[in-house]
């Protein structure tokens, strides 16, 4: 008897600690934080409801944690107790009730490794069964224990003396970890790829720009393909239902000079949607064709069902660094909705497939071109938020313009393929803000201002709270229906992190990271 | 590696002196092209830091600078093994030259000015080399920074020329009305520093109203304090501060 019931117990060990089906239905267990965005549908929305407006003011950190780097952009994963962040090459996992180091995991980065066009940075790991997956700045995707951060495997992605590297935070689903890579400005070809969770194997590669022979290869002038950037470098999202993934495919290379690539350039600065078990393609939507001005749409999806044109559609959505905020169908990849919501002068507007009617001479040029949005765009890679309960998509809103240049490009492995740069309006005239807009229009509802272009992502919570920072320090909640100003909190370092929410001890808290420090507060 | 040994042993550097001869408009080609991704054209920032002062503080000369760029700035900046030497050179040239206004010939006399601008108690706002009373902006350098025509705009109609950093602002709280530099801002609070040089801090939220005034200078225009002679010579020993004598 006593050997089955070791038995029993070890069997039990075994097993998945967070199968898929909890990640599928993470909001049925909001004290946790168990995938980048919360859930698969991109939403970063805690259901948890102790947080509201009539309380918010009585928040406080209960802990911090400090990395030894300058600034922490890690969305944390919460599960059973601990929390797991990650660093450049570096993971750990922390005591979800004092922030106590449990274990700690690194991977040294090579002495020659240059990142090209980015900073030094990691956006968070990612968890399933019972590992935990970090992707590295030398392109490695990594897979440790849960319970002890010891290797389980390491799957080389792809040589990172080129230019490619690994800043996102993987997506698991069902038996697979995805990631995407940067290296936009190194005349990378970008690629989302899928990997076997248990054994680390390669089970699929979906090239964002089409080789010869396939469709939209023809969007490509001559070989410039072959190093047309199309980075996939922020985490996608999944219908389960649909089983479709969905991916933000970045600029095409050389950013600011396309003479070298006439054509689209396919399926840069799109919306891709792929097959979960086969990484084929089921639709694409371009936001930005043949884009001169760094415009990616390295954006987290948002799924979302709504109303829209008369019937409740499964829609998918998103505010784009091209300063338009789009509604299409997910299952077809339809356009269906589109307007600006923020500050642009490259396009008159949308025409009925969503394609940008373009204004003539907005074009990077030798003596400059002035243009709204810069090349950070409206918005950046950091997450956007969507709350079912108000059905307002909230995103930080950067309001800047900038001179663009056209320089000559020339393409060396491992150096800038970028073809000029941008001079920003002065910092006296730039702003940004915290927008509510409403999720089947895009129209605003309400705006936060802030003092300077924000690069903090957003988090809407179930008790009708937004939170959000500032570049002051500021980590900041408001209310969700009105916008107005709730609680704030000095950091002490630029919030460029985005903000989760879980328990402990069955109590709601907040946790973000301003500068190097992570916090997490609670009442 | 071999950028490392090329610098720290100097001596390929020295074997081979035609090959290091720098070319700004070479420089600037390249910059264009790889540099201003991060740093802006004309180096005005970006990503990276501005490159348009008198002395960068990661590469405060030359050579320190051509180092920088070769072996890049860990963790951000990557370093340039596909430059070869004259390149890493004419880029360092064409940086150095980002920050510094060329001398020019001015018409004033430079040592009269130092009266004048003793004389009109300039240096009850200004320091020049580490002299006189920190409320404006330091003027140790500003000949490095200013050519001759903004620095007589600047002394004659303060207010169209506004130093960064120096943005006037009105607060009224508790029915009384503060006006001063803005030292800090944020969403929620306003930090500044009024004519006494009494520093205030505020919340938003608990003042009746605050507005920036972009328009006005705390620096008074001196237009009609000075003669066109007095002007002249100001201006030239304004022009001859470098931040190099004292």
């Amino acid at each position: 008897m006593k050997h089955v019931v070791t038995a029993l117990f070890w069997a039990a060990a075994l097993q998945a600690q967070v199968p898929y089906e909890r990640i599928a239905n993470a909001h049925k267990e909001p004290g946790n934080w168990l995938t980048y965005s919360g859930n698969y549908a991109g939403h970063r929305h805690s259901p948890l409801t102790e947080l509201t407006p009539a309380n918010v003011g009585g928040l406080k950190v209960k802990w911090a944690y400090q990395f030894d780097l300058n600034r922490a952009e890690t969305s944390p994963i919460v599960e059973g107790g601990i929390m797991y962040i990650s660093a450049p090459n570096k993971a750990a996992a922390l005591d979800l009730k004092t922030g106590r180091v449990i274990w700690n995991w690194e991977r040294p980065i090579p002495s020659d490794y240059q990142s090209i066009g980015f900073g030094r940075v990691n956006r968070g790991p990612a968890i399933l069964g019972d590992k935990l997956y970090v992707a590295t700045l030398d392109c490695y995707l990594v897979a440790l224990d849960l319970k002890t951060g010891q290797q389980r495997w390491a799957a080389q992605v792809d040589d990172y003396k080129p230019g490619y590297s690994l800043t996102l935070a993987p997506l698991a689903i069902r038996d697979k970890v995805l990631v995407g890579v940067s290296g936009g400005e190194a005349g990378i070809r970008g690629y989302v790829d899928a990997y076997d969770a248990q054994s680390g194997k390669r089970v699929w590669r979906f090239h964002a720009i089409p080789g010869p022979g396939e469709p939209g290869h023809e969007t490509w002038a001559g070989d410039s393909w072959k190093t047309g950037g199309a980075s996939t470098w922020v985490t996608g999202a999944y219908d389960p239902e649909l089983n479709l993934v969905y991916w933000g495919i970045g600029n095409p290379g050389p950013d600011w000079n396309g003479d070298s690539r006439k054509g689209d350039n396919l399926y840069t600065c799109s919306f891709v949607a792929l097959d979960g078990d086969t990484g084929k393609l089921k639709w694409h939507f371009q936001f930005t064709p043949h884009d001169t001005h760094d415009w990616d749409s390295t954006h987290v999806p948002m799924l979302v069902d709504a109303e829209l044109r008369g019937r409740q559609r499964k829609l998918i959505v998103n505010p784009n660094r091209n300063a338009f905020y789009y509604a299409l169908d997910r299952t077809t990849g339809e356009f269906l909705a589109g307007r600006a919501y923020a500050k642009q002068t490259w396009a008159k507007g949308l025409d009925d497939k969503g394609r940008p009617i373009l204004i003539p001479g907005m074009d990077p040029s030798e003596e400059g071109t002035l243009v709204w949005p810069s090349l950070n765009g409206a918005t950046v890679w950091f997450s956007p938020s969507y709350s079912p309960q108000t059905k307002l998509v909230y995103v930080a809103t950067r309001e800047v313009g900038s001179t663009y240049y056209k320089r000559e490009a020339q393409y060396k492995p491992g150096t800038f393929f970028a073809g000029g740069g941008e001079t920003r309006i002065p910092e006296k005239e730039q702003w940004g803000a915290i927008r509510a807009l409403e999720v089947a229009t895009g129209k605003m509802a309400w705006e936060f201002r802030l003092v300077t272009p924000p690069w903090s992502g957003v988090l809407s919570t179930g008790g009708g709270l937004v939170f959000s920072g500032s570049n002051e320090g500021n980590i900041f909640a408001l209310d969700a229906k009105t916008g107005k100003p709730l609680w704030d909190f000095q950091g002490g370092g630029p919030v460029m992190a985005n903000p989760i929410s879980f328990q402990i001890d069955g109590k709601q808290h907040v946790a973000v990271a301003a500068g190097r420090t992570l916090y997490v507060f609670g009442l | 590696m071999w950028s490392v040994l090329l610098f720290a042993g100097g001596l390929a550097w020295g074997q081979s002196p035609h090959e290091a001869v720098p070319d700004v408009t070479l420089g600037k080609r390249i910059f264009d092209s790889q540099c201003a991704v991060c740093h802006g054209q004309g180096g005005t920032g970006g990503r990276g830091p501005a490159l348009t002062k008198p002395k960068l503080a990661k590469a405060p000369d030359e050579e320190s600078l051509r180092r920088a760029i070769a072996q890049g700035i860990p963790p951000e900046m990557p370093g340039s093994w596909q430059l070869s030497v004259r390149e890493v050179a004419s880029v360092a040239r064409y940086v150095v030259g980002l920050g510094q206004v060329a001398p020019e010939k001015l018409p004033g006399d430079a040592q009269h000015g130092r009266a004048v601008f003793q004389a009109k108690g300039c240096g009850g706002c200004h320091l020049v080399a580490g002299q006189g009373t920190a409320r404006g902006p330091d003027l140790s350098a500003i000949g490095a920074k200013r050519n001759g025509a903004h620095l007589r705009a600047s002394i004659t109609q303060p207010a169209a020329h506004l130093a960064e950093d120096y943005l006037l602002v009105e607060v009224v709280s508790a029915g009384k009305t503060v006006r001063g530099v803005r030292l800090a801002e944020d969403p929620f609070t306003l930090q500044l520093r009024d004519g006494a040089g009494a520093l205030h801090s505020f919340r938003k939220s608990q003042v009746q109203r605050w507005r920036h005034l972009p328009a006005e200078s705390s620096m008074p225009a001196f237009a009609r304090n000075l003669s066109a002679t007095e002007l002249d010579d100001l201006v030239a020993w304004l022009a001859s501060l470098r931040g190099e004598q004292q």
